[in-house]
């Protein structure tokens, strides 16, 4: 298949996103304080990480340079990956891992359903698979968020503080370039920020259900789609990476 | 193994496991398909009923093991005494049993 630059990039960016939110949730393992929740959080990790293996095996496709998901995810530098600074940071105390996926899960729930109807099948095909595992991820951050917010005065005063936290980096989902524009001009994919309106809708939504308040900083982070990270991606790749690295091509 | 979980001021003791101040526990019962039971597959802990769903969603039905889910507060099930399990359930009854009885040749095949 001849290479396609703009879907690769645009998957790219799709990919890195499920990718670097699988492995920030993959290092909650163990460590939540209830079994099933600790269940729960690997099912969450184990979809974001089923959703970048089909994406970058994709865009290893549309890259046609011999690139497979391995590749992609384990040896490119921080420079080279393109997620929305939000996914990187860190998981913090429960109330900021909580946050940071449910801003996610309200982008990607209406993002795989417009892209559902994409004129590329393949992509079509990923995104519908993705959108009943978003709609699941969203009812579950959803409801721990409301559960946090309007629980105890400790827990609400988390929570705020976790959206607050998280709140300036949400806008990078929403960035978008010429990439996007192409994708989007060739019916492929899906300009971020037409999605927007329903990621405002769902957030009041839910922040008004856990009598939590709107984050009042209008401050926005944005840059990670061109490569520009916060300081956390390069501890995550170092981590993430370092096995493949060792060892190219290690399998077990 | 043990140890010791930071306290933040305000904070009410952290416990693990069964401990008080752990989470409530849920029976689940899991329906496989269509047209059959809600069968006993165990339990989780959670802080609500929506909680006990989304666990027992999590927990149990990872590989397809089932279409529908229900939990109930396991302190809302009556159970039976085990004490008593001689005099409930040990009786030597076999005519309860269709096979207990011979079946005239000329009623046929039932």
């Amino acid at each position: 298949m001849s290479a396609n630059p703009n879907l690769f990039t645009y998957l790219l960016r799709l990919a890195d996103d499920n990718m670097v939110l699988s492995q920030r949730l993959g290092e909650l393992v163990s460590w939540m304080p209830e079994l099933e929740e600790d269940i729960a959080i690997a099912n969450l990790s184990l979809d974001h990480l089923g959703q970048a293996t089909s994406l970058y095996s994709y865009a290893g496709t549309m890259e046609a340079a011999g690139r497979d998901e391995d590749a992609l995810a384990l040896t490119r530098s921080e420079r080279e990956f393109m997620n929305a600074v939000l996914v990187e940071q860190p998981n913090g105390n429960f109330a900021d891992t909580i946050a940071r996926q449910f801003l996610v899960d309200a982008y990607q729930v209406p993002l795989y359903q417009a892209l559902s109807s994409s004129t590329d099948q393949t992509l079509g095909g990923i995104a519908q698979k993705a959108e009943k595992e978003a709609r699941y991820h969203l009812e579950y951050s959803s409801t721990w968020l409301v559960r946090l917010g309007d629980g105890t005065d400790l827990s609400h005063d988390r929570a705020q503080s976790a959206l607050d936290r998280m709140w300036p980096f949400a806008a990078d989902l929403f960035a978008a370039d010429q990439v996007e524009a192409n994708v989007v001009a060739a019916g492929i994919g899906v300009d971020p920020r037409t999605l927007r309106d329903s990621f405002d809708s769902t957030v009041a939504r839910v922040v008004e259900l856990a009598t939590l308040r709107m984050p009042t900083d209008t401050y926005e982070r944005t840059g990670g789609r061109t490569g520009i990270h916060t300081e956390h991606l390069g501890h995550l790749l170092a981590e993430m990476q370092s096995l493949h690295r060792a060892h190219l091509g290690a399998t077990w | 193994m043990s140890y010791d979980v930071p306290i933040i001021e305000g904070e009410a003791e952290v416990t693990f496991g069964g401990g008080a101040g752990a989470f409530p526990l849920w029976e689940v019962f899991v329906r496989a398909s269509r047209g059959l039971n809600h069968v006993h597959v165990g339990s989780v802990h959670a802080a609500d009923a929506d909680a006990a769903m989304q666990s027992a969603r999590d927990v149990y039905t990872r590989r397809n093991e089932g279409v529908s889910v229900w939990v109930v507060p396991s302190s809302q099930i009556h159970a039976s005494d085990p004490h008593q399990k001689d005099a409930w359930f040990d009786g030597d009854h076999p005519y309860r049993h269709p096979t207990f009885y011979d079946i005239p040749d000329e009623v046929g095949h039932m």
